[in-house]
């Protein structure tokens, strides 16, 4: 492949980076009480709930910015970020006509038409703009079967004792700087309630989309999963291209009762700074979920391709007897990316078992990093992990790095780990180009491979989604 | 069909090819023998446009067409087809599926419509007869956990998938035992074709029992030193190599 060929590939610019010209309405910039009291007050928040950030805000203040992940930025000055950003609009929309054409113009434009997903892919998708939920398709046939799937904002109106029973339970608002910042100021997210017994017929997915400048987006989502339920959600992100670090700092609780199962899909795509590093999202999101009930089953599997930086461990406590948490994740940085993933499997049941599948694919100047806990507690007999860690490499100028931490306090846990890293070797692709494919097609079929025990876990549309953008993210990596 | 002149190259500041000529004709077969180091795996190599060698001197034509100018993957979508001396893994990616992309990429470039999985499927089932490959193989990964003659076997399918107009054998009898050296022969053979023609890299002459070659070649010390016809193999096998050079004034 001829050098200007290569320019040109790597040139290729973020294909969702363009922004939206909504109006909005914006809180000044800075954090203290009054923002969190607006935020609380435009929402018609419930005093339960007013206390909740109240208590994490001055909880927050006493607290410091993290050191300890492998990811380098220039300090973040919190005082100069909008906490409170939401596209105008006169009254809640009661059904996808009165969604502002503005914001489904926008969602077209990302690929996802709110009113043909209603319509045909039998996917129900709550839109996420900035910090508000825009609009929710399929509420109307969910809703026959007792399934919530709602923003946020809706549930707190609507069903504020599950709200109340669940917000901090599997997170407390004082678990960790970023957790309890949301927690102070998050302003919608995706609520989703399945009643026992029902397996929810279609995939639920929340898009999100930070879209105004120089604002933070804190969403939280919580799912909840009644005993003998199952669901499965899927999560996707973009941004508009900024030359300025947008923060965004989501939390998520998922709390699987007896029998219950929850998988939790995300294709994470934010903005990812230019190839010189400047600007793009940092995403430090706190993801973790409850196997409460006994025989409960929680897996995450993340496709990470996006952002400056992400910060990210989505985990699984398994709590109820034989308890089942599972991590499969992709995450792939190129240019100047960093990415500090993975996740923690904390065993408290008998017999639980826990399943971690991490392939990381470092390219450019990328540096990406494995870190994970597998902690055996003392009453967790029987419990057994299986790990492995495979790192790939393109190019001589990233990293990749590996962090397992292991814990047990119990003699009859049975834990493995696998560690690999490799290279796409030269002969890996000669070989391809010597049967026709180009240099891009044979790195885009090798890392596919490497990353098909992953992609095969999430939802169909889902993982061709995730294979054409692995593809068009390594372009220009190889010459 | 290939026209190579006076071909100079050199891996790492040493040179490996001294000038090579050979002009190989459509529908004719070719054998290149010679000893360990001669230089046969480089110039199949630099034919099928692998990195890490330096021509310095020296032209390749292939169809007219100046063959050293083009990347690999334009070589191999005009026709020129290496068959592996070490067939490469690719964890993960399955042998049908590899191929398709390999196949339809050459599709694209000729011109021609694109074959669906199950078009192609059928396709791959009647080659791997040819062969006798196990059709299981076609789901594992390429390559890998094949034994070595299921490698090469898969080298000779996928050769008669692809169709090629040169194709070029390295070493392909090599670690075979007599079973799976007369199935690739059969493959080969299947290749032999009057738009066609192949040119046959070996260290041995067990092959030509059942490859007759229109001309043989002895390449040693990076030039051709002797050319004959299938005979020529049969002597060198009682002599060896060297023996000519050693007669030489």
């Amino acid at each position: 492949m001829s050098h200007t060929e290569l320019e040109q590939l790597m040139e290729r610019q973020y294909p969702y980076g363009f922004a939206t010209d909504l109006e909005s309405e914006a809180a000044p910039r800075g954090l203290d009480e009054n923002i969190v009291r607006l935020i609380s007050s435009k929402k018609t928040e419930p005093p339960f709930l007013l206390a909740f950030r109240l208590k994490a805000l001055r909880h927050w203040l006493t607290m410091k910015e993290p050191r300890w992940a492998n990811v380098h930025h220039p300090p973040i000055n919190y005082q100069d970020i909008i906490y409170y950003s939401a596209p105008k609009r006169r009254a809640a929309p009661n059904s996808l006509d009165e969604v502002d054409p503005e914001v489904r113009r926008m969602f077209d434009k990302l690929g996802i038409s709110l009113v043909e997903q209603e319509r045909l892919t039998g996917v129900a998708v709550d839109a996420v703009v900035d910090s508000v939920s825009v609009a929710t398709t399929f509420q109307k046939r969910l809703a026959e079967l007792g399934v919530i799937f709602c923003s946020f904002s809706e549930a707190v109106q609507k069903h504020p004792d599950l709200v109340e029973q669940y917000l901090g339970s599997v997170v407390p608002y004082t678990d960790n700087f970023f957790a309890t910042l949301n927690s102070a100021v998050f302003t919608d997210g995706s609520f989703c309630y399945v009643p026992r017994g029902v397996r929810c017929p279609m995939e639920l997915s929340t898009y999100f989309r930070i879209n105004a400048a120089g604002t933070g987006q804190f969403e939280r989502t919580l799912i909840i999963a009644e005993p003998s339920s199952f669901v499965s959600y899927l999560e996707g992100c973009t941004a508009p291209m900024r030359d300025e670090n947008q923060l965004h700092a989501a939390v998520v609780e998922l709390i699987a009762l007896d029998d219950a199962e929850i998988r939790y899909a995300t294709v994470q795509n934010w903005y990812p700074g230019d190839k010189e590093g400047r600007g793009g999202i940092y995403n430090f999101v706190t993801k973790r979920g409850k196997c409460k009930g006994a025989r409960s089953k929680i897996s995450w599997t993340q496709v990470e391709t996006g952002s400056a930086i992400t910060w990210k461990y989505p985990s699984c406590i398994l709590a109820g007897d034989d308890s089942v948490g599972e991590f499969s994740s992709v995450a792939l940085v190129n240019h100047h990316q960093q990415a500090d993933t993975g996740t923690k499997m904390i065993h408290l049941g008998r017999n639980t078992r826990s399943t971690i599948l991490s392939k990381g694919i470092s390219a450019g100047h990328g540096q990406n990093t494995y870190r994970g806990l597998v902690k055996i507690a003392e009453g967790a007999t029987g419990a057994r992990n299986y790990s492995q860690c495979d790192s790939l490499l393109l190019g001589d100028q990233c990293g990749a790095h590996t962090f397992p931490n292991i814990e047990v306090a119990n003699s009859t846990a049975q834990l493995e780990h696998e560690a690999s890293t490799s290279k796409i070797s030269e002969d890996q692709l000669f070989y391809c180009r010597q049967r026709g494919l180009s240099a891009e097609d044979a790195v885009s079929l090798i890392v596919n491979g490497f990353c098909k025990q992953v992609l095969q876990k999430l939802p169909m549309e889902f993982a061709v989604e995730a294979q054409r953008l692995l593809a068009l993210k390594l372009e220009g990596s190889v010459g | 069909m290939l026209s190579i002149r006076d071909l100079h190259v050199s891996v790492a500041g040493r040179e490996v090819l001294r000038g090579v000529d050979l002009e190989l004709r459509v529908g004719e077969v070719h054998a290149i023998m010679g000893p360990n180091g001669s230089g046969k795996s480089t110039l199949a190599h630099v034919l099928a446009g692998k990195d890490g060698y330096l021509v310095t001197r020296g032209e390749v034509r292939f169809q007219g067409e100046d063959l050293l100018a083009l990347p690999p993957e334009e070589r191999a979508r005009r026709g020129v087809f290496l068959a592996f001396q070490y067939p490469v893994e690719i964890p993960g990616v399955g042998n049908l599926y590899f191929l398709k992309a390999a196949f339809n990429a050459v599709r694209r470039e000729r011109g021609l419509e694109e074959l669906d999985a199950i078009d192609f499927l059928a396709l791959a089932r009647e080659r791997m007869k040819l062969v006798e490959l196990d059709p299981a193989l076609l789901d594992r990964p390429v390559n890998q956990g094949f034994s070595g003659g299921e490698k090469k076997r898969n080298e000779i399918f996928q050769m008669a998938v692809l169709e090629p107009k040169l194709a070029i054998l390295d070493e392909t009898d090599s670690g075979l035992d007599i079973d799976a050296l007369k199935i690739v022969a059969r493959g080969i053979n299947a290749m032999r074709a009057p738009k066609r023609a192949s040119l046959v890299i070996t260290h041995y002459q067990r092959l030509l029992d059942y490859v007759v070659p229109d001309r043989v070649h002895v390449l040693v010390d990076g030039r051709i030193v002797e050319s004959g016809d299938s005979s020529l193999a049969l002597r060198l096998e009682e002599r060896g190599y060297r023996l000519r050079e050693e007669a030489r004034p």
